[in-house]
């Protein structure tokens, strides 16, 4: 095992790499602190790029850039009061208080260290839990594989979506989506018509380019009510008075870290229902509830702590069951295959360097997180300047040339372009996202387990509850199913005997 | 832009017979029950029952809630415009970058796009070039993308 370890860090330390992690950081500071660019569309951006490096330079770079845009989408929510990327939300009106009280200096200053902290927790969780996963997950069949699939997609709709039936038929879209081409079982050409593009199936990172980025530019070119004005011109040291609060909220960081660790794990739930859940939390159980609002900076330990944690946490089921965590992991797993590095549990027997060489990746840009964001503080006034009607256009050519540079062809930009538009239209009649992407991703998986398991099976449904860990799963999914359906029975019953 | 569920409801639930139709027409495995048909077939009976259940939600609450839900951006033409720019602005450069070239197609989107956010003429078509220039460089040189040469093949370097 040392020698694995030594050549991770050969591989990380390897000038290359740290280059490449600079100026990934770079972007990923700079993407997360403009509004309207967030951290999934910097990593879908990123990809084009990353598919000519080696896999541990691509990797470094998506994991850092994202570490550092979901941190610096606080800058512009505690000056501006807009949050640079989703994670940020749940706590910008907060910080942004914090600012108009003089505090601009201790709100980023919190964000920054503890999401640090955070990312960190998360990151040990990750290292202790994977290995130990993988270990377990190298006893599942086809049968433990698609009751997994399905519990994780199961939980993307109905833990993270309010209206499960819009979610349900956004899943369905995506696995249908998934459908096309020859990946199926039988090797036979699905919903090709004639066309030989579509063999290959939809193309993933297409599709995640229009749905993250495109739909994006389409939301900027139609707003109707363009940004505010920056609240304070200069900001202080962030570093002042961090280790008193660290001393003062120790549980905060702790709790935060934990659930939004276990939030990034759940599939389809990411750093920004971490942040949510995590703020929401922090207020229940602090001892000082109503000075949340005002400019309390509790709620930014514990939230900031919470979304950074997430990342580490999605990469989890992502590794060890290449089961998405959220959509970042789901950009990424397309990656990991690209790169030879096929996620599940053969990844940590056959060359466990490679997922030293992750976490270690994940250690270094926690802890390059805190100077860089430092620095990105005290640019912030530059970059939050930076024209949205320059920037914009540009990041289309990006798109578009990034699109067509995947496979070369130009129906990589078609894809886009129709992902793009029915990802706007679908989220703007709140059809929620995250279950598509999840069927994308994970469509081909179920269907082949499912398929493997119905053959193995000679066509008995009852052969996937034989064995001992597919039984427990499917128990669990199926009360997940059923339980929203039960409690409103319960309820209207309770009602009516009131 | 907000639509009644029973329009997407309608939608979903055609799309979800249609896929029905289309897959009868799959051979099974030899020797198995199951085949290619299966998953979407079960994924298109998904859909139908979604599509339906929006669609009675929909149909029943016609009368507190509109059809169609325009956003504030269509009263501006300025913003419909860029829309039209934009979509235009890729469908132009699928079906006209290969003969006219990267460069071109390039600069006229960008060029265009800056217009219709407001940008002055002379900045618009400066800074289109230079974008261009470098996303050539980054692509063409660096990654070694094929990106066309079109009607400037003789000039190309």
């Amino acid at each position: 095992m040392m020698d694995a370890v030594l050549l991770a860090f050969a591989m990380v330390f390897d000038p290359y790499t740290l280059m490449v992690m600079v100026i990934a950081a770079c972007y990923g500071l700079f993407v997360g602190a403009v509004p309207g660019l967030t951290a999934t569309m910097a990593t879908a951006l990123l990809v084009p790029v990353t598919f000519f490096m080696a896999p541990i330079p691509a990797v470094a770079a998506i994991v850092t850039a994202t570490a550092m845009a979901i941190f610096s989408g606080d800058i512009p929510g505690c000056l501006l009061r807009i949050p640079g990327t989703p994670a940020s939300a749940a706590y910008t009106d907060e910080a942004y208080a914090m600012t108009r009280k003089g505090e601009a200096e201790k709100a980023l200053g919190a964000s920054l260290v503890f999401s640090a902290i955070g990312g960190l927790f998360g990151t040990l969780v990750l290292i202790a839990a994977a290995p130990s996963l993988a270990e377990f997950a190298s006893r599942f069949s086809s049968f433990e594989y698609f009751w997994l699939v399905l519990l994780g997609l199961t939980c993307a709709v109905f833990i993270t979506s309010s209206k499960p039936v819009k979610g349900l038929i956004t899943l369905f879209l995506g696995l249908l989506v998934a459908c096309v081409g020859l990946g199926n079982p039988a090797g036979f050409p699905r919903f090709t018509f004639g066309n030989t593009e579509t063999m290959a199936g939809i193309g993933m990172i297409p599709m995640m380019i229009g749905m993250f980025a495109f739909s994006e530019i389409i939301r900027y070119v139609l707003d109707t009510k363009p940004s505010g004005e920056i609240a304070v011109e200069k900001v202080g040291n962030v570093l002042r008075g961090q280790w008193t609060l660290a001393k003062k909220y120790p549980v905060q960081i702790l709790r935060g870290s934990s659930l939004g660790t276990l939030v990034g794990a759940l599939p389809g739930a990411g750093a920004d229902i971490a942040a949510w859940m995590s703020y929401a939390m922090s207020k229940k159980f602090s001892k000082e509830p109503e000075k949340f609002g005002t400019g309390h900076v509790e709620g930014i330990v514990e939230s900031g702590a919470a979304n950074n944690s997430a990342l580490a946490g999605a990469w989890i089921p992502a590794l060890v069951f290449g089961i998405p965590g959220d959509s970042i992991t789901a950009i990424i797993i397309g990656v990991l295959y690209m790169k030879n590095m096929n996620p599940g549990p053969s990844l940590f027997t056959n060359n466990p360097q490679n997922i030293y060489a992750v976490f270690l990746i994940f250690i270094l840009a926690n802890l390059i997180m805190i100077p860089l964001g430092i620095l990105c503080i005290k640019a912030a006034r530059r970059i939050l300047k930076v024209p949205r009607n320059i920037l914009m256009p540009v990041i289309l050519l990006f798109c578009m040339v990034g699109t067509f540079a995947i496979n070369n062809t130009l129906f990589g930009v078609g894809v886009m372009l129709a992902a793009g538009v029915v990802a706007y239209v679908l989220e703007a009649n709140d059809f929620p996202i995250a279950p598509a992407i999840l069927g994308v991703v994970l469509g081909g998986m179920l269907e082949e387990n499912f398929i493997t398991s119905m053959i193995k099976a000679d066509g008995n449904f009852l052969a996937f509850f034989s064995r001992p860990i597919a039984a427990s799963l499917a128990v669990i999914t199926i009360l997940i199913w059923v339980t929203p359906g039960l409690l409103a029975l319960w309820r209207r019953s309770a009602v009516r005997a009131a | 832009m907000k639509l009644n569920d029973a329009v997407f409801g309608f939608l979903l639930l055609i799309l979800g017979i249609t896929v029905l139709v289309i897959v009868q027409d799959y051979p099974k495995i030899p020797g198995q029950q199951v085949g290619p048909a299966l998953f979407p077939g079960l994924v298109a009976v998904g859909l139908c029952v979604g599509g339906l259940i929006l669609l009675v939600r929909g149909w029943l609450a016609r009368g507190s809630t509109p059809w169609l839900l325009v956003d504030d951006w269509i009263q501006s033409p300025r913003h419909v415009l860029a829309l039209v720019v934009l979509i235009g602005s890729v469908l132009f450069y699928i079906l006209v970058s290969q003969w006219l070239g990267f460069l071109i197609s390039a600069v006229l989107i960008l060029t265009a796009l800056f217009r219709v956010l407001q940008l002055s003429l002379a900045r618009s078509v400066l800074i289109a070039v230079i974008a261009t220039l470098v996303i050539h460089f980054a692509f063409y040189k660096l990654l070694r993308v094929p990106l066309p040469w079109g009607v400037l093949t003789p000039y190309a370097w």
